[in-house]
């Protein structure tokens, strides 16, 4: 089962290294989406070359495991950089200025190691504006904590 | 006597420093030789005092806060830096709240057991397993508990449903992708108290005959996710879960799942499409998952809240839950108040309250300091209220009677510089990203909306495109298939009745 906040370095593509994560969980029910976190989690996105590997595994085809890959927000198709500020942009958080704040984080993250996203609410909104920062959870930030947190 | 010292681990006290304070407490323990013993509860949900350290003393706890690392060893003194707030029992916030589902969160270890079954765990579900599977459903029918998710259903109408159905496989699904902005009590619950979300479905399974539970967690809540996989595990270990649930040879076991970032896996058909392994679309209903909802299976959705008001309807009789509230709205409801507010928390209260109640007394006004103008209700398919509705009572009936809704209990409040125009913009473009794309309502509408809105902040044909933005909330409203796309007119449409200045400000501005 796969612990979400673990994080292991990604390591390049390795066809045998995605078959074997697919063999491991492929008896659960409903099996996809586990499958696709566990190859998300160890190479820090899901290759293109995975996707045939799994369909095999769970006799799918490509365009099945394709269409789930591509509809859920959380699955990469390319590598992520060092740093992802995942920025709630919910209505708590706007209410607080988030939208501000994310507009100052965009023009002084731009080309930089740090990737700002959005995300759509936290579970923080009465400690707006929260953010995710490479996986750890925070509130009240502003720019300058931000910036802090995400190069450290 | 050994002291217990407890420091929150809720994500929400984490993420403004609680860690480095308790590790700061555990320090200042060593350090000092004292027979005292860290503990650490999930949130009282008092979220403007985080980090809340609290201390056991003679007449109950003493606590501190918000509470800063560095200020941690003067806690040990004599002359603390930090907020001291008495008996945190005393709180007018806490203590004039009804906390019944919320009654061990904050107070107790989550993950043991033992200090769950002290605090009166345990005893909802040895009493379901005395009684038939038909009285518990009548007793949770009797309750009058409807889904805290936000639609309201009632809960055993629901088990009945499922219960009569047939099938050698049935399973028990909890939302707990909580995705609503606003609100957490989801999240909390989860984190503070996990044992009481396992027992409600235990019960839920014995009602019905189902032996496999699924709770599906969004993935933006990694605390949760963790907290949860602990208490299954403790729980199997202490056979309330496993083949034969406290030794009476019933079967019931859960399994958790990670949602993958989708706010439409939050709608229960979408969940199970999701669950099952496919992109989470939505169905057409009929069926209901209650005849055909997991791999086709009858299947209980219900969400965390709903779950966990079970265990008190078994424990202390459908009467003592049905006794809060007001009309056809029973029990407590946690309220989860978040937003531009001074003390931003968790309320939990019998239906009834006023939203001006919320908002002043608890809320304290906002955390700018500026007027209040605007509070939006029920999560982002959610109305935005003016302060003229304010003495509307928080009840499912009275809500929808003024065009809006409670959804799962998010109050979010907006100071004077908030501009609605852009939160209807922002409630289409929201439900244009979220879209499961299955019917075109929804995923063409919404797009058209964003536009059309634009057109009018651009200050371009704004009456004849304020008309057609009307028009089309209604075609959203009539013609979708879920709540997604039916609901976001509520927004949308509450915006332009209640705050039609704001549509024509920038047109205004330019003239």
């Amino acid at each position: 089962m796969r612990k979400p906040g673990k994080t292991l370095a990604p390591a390049p593509f390795d066809a045998d290294e995605v078959r074997r994560l697919a063999e491991g969980l492929k008896a659960l029910d409903g099996a996809l989406l586990p499958i696709l976190h566990a190859i998300n989690d160890r190479f820090g996105h899901v290759d293109e070359r995975a996707v045939p590997i799994v369909a095999d595994v769970l006799n799918l085809t490509r365009a099945e495991v394709h269409g789930v890959l591509t509809f859920y927000h959380d699955f990469r198709r390319a590598p992520a950089p060092r740093h992802v500020v995942r920025l709630c942009r919910a209505e708590a958080c706007q209410a607080m200025g988030a939208d501000a704040l994310h507009a100052e984080l965009e023009k002084a993250c731009r080309g930089g190691p740090v990737l700002v996203e959005a995300v759509y609410c936290l579970g923080n909104c009465a400690l707006s504006p929260a953010a995710l920062i490479d996986g750890k959870l925070y509130g009240r930030l502003d720019v300058a904590k931000v910036l802090e947190l995400a190069r450290t | 006597m050994t002291q217990r010292i407890y420091v929150p681990r809720d994500a929400a006290a984490l993420s403004v420093g609680a860690h480095q304070v308790a590790q700061a407490v555990a320090r200042e323990i060593a350090a000092r030789g004292l027979d005292a013993e860290l503990v650490r509860p999930g949130s009282r949900g008092l979220f403007w005092l985080e980090p809340l350290v609290e201390f056991d003393g003679p007449s109950g706890r003493v606590g501190f806060g918000p509470v800063r690392a560095e200020d941690v060893p003067s806690l040990f003194g004599d002359a603390p830096k930090a907020p001291s707030l008495g008996r945190v029992e005393d709180l007018p916030y806490l203590k004039s709240q009804q906390r019944v589902t919320f009654a061990r969160c904050g107070i107790i270890d989550p993950l043991s057991l033992a200090d769950y079954e002290v605090h009166g765990g345990l005893k909802g579900l040895r009493r379901a397993l005395e009684i038939a599977p038909a009285e518990i459903v009548a007793a949770v029918i009797e309750s009058g508990l409807r889904g805290r998710g936000g639609a309201g259903f009632p809960t055993g109408i629901k088990w009945r449903t499922v219960a009569a159905a047939e099938g050698a496989q049935k399973y028990i699904v909890c939302n707990a992708d909580e995705g609503d902005s606003g609100t957490y009590a989801d999240r909390m619950l989860m984190e503070g108290d996990p044992f009481l979300l396992i027992e409600g479905m235990a019960i839920a399974g014995l009602a019905v005959g189902a032996t496999k539970g699924f709770v599906y967690i969004r993935s933006e809540y990694p605390h949760a996710f963790r907290r949860m996989a602990g208490a299954v595990e403790t729980a199997r270990a202490a056979r309330l879960l496993g083949p034969d649930v406290l030794d009476s040879g019933r079967e019931f076991d859960i399994e958790l799942r990670l949602g993958a970032g989708a706010y439409i896996c939050g709608e229960e058909t979408s969940l199970l499409e999701s669950l099952e392994g496919k992109r989470g679309q939505v169905r057409a209903k009929p069926p209901l998952p209650a005849i055909q909802g997991l791999f086709a299976k009858p299947t209980v959705v219900n969400n965390v809240l709903s779950f966990a008001a079970v265990p008190t309807v078994m424990a202390e009789g459908a009467a003592f839950y049905r006794d809060f509230g007001m009309g056809r709205s029973r029990g407590t409801m946690p309220i989860q108040l978040g937003g531009n507010v001074k003390r931003g928390g968790l309320i939990e209260r019998a239906f009834g309250l006023t939203l001006r109640e919320i908002v002043e007394d608890y809320g304290g006004g906002t955390a700018t300091g500026r007027p209040v103008r605007a509070v939006q209700v029920g999560g982002p398919l959610g109305a935005y209220w003016p302060d003229a509705l304010f003495d509307t009572a928080f009840d499912y009936e009275a809500f929808a009677a003024k065009g809006g809704m409670i959804g799962h209990g998010g109050v979010v409040v907006f100071d004077d510089t908030v501009d609605l125009a852009r939160q209807a913009r922002f409630a289409l473009e929201f439900c244009a990203i979220e879209s499961c794309g299955k019917c075109t309502p929804c995923r063409i509408g919404s797009t058209r909306g964003v536009e059309t809105i634009d057109k009018i902040l651009r200050g371009e044909r704004i009456v004849e495109n304020i008309d057609l933005v009307r028009d089309l909330c209604e075609v959203l409203r009539d013609g979708s298939l879920c709540a997604l796309g039916g609901l976001t007119p509520i927004p949308v449409m509450s915006a332009l009745e209640h705050f039609p200045e704001d549509f024509v400000r920038d047109a205004v501005a330019a003239a």
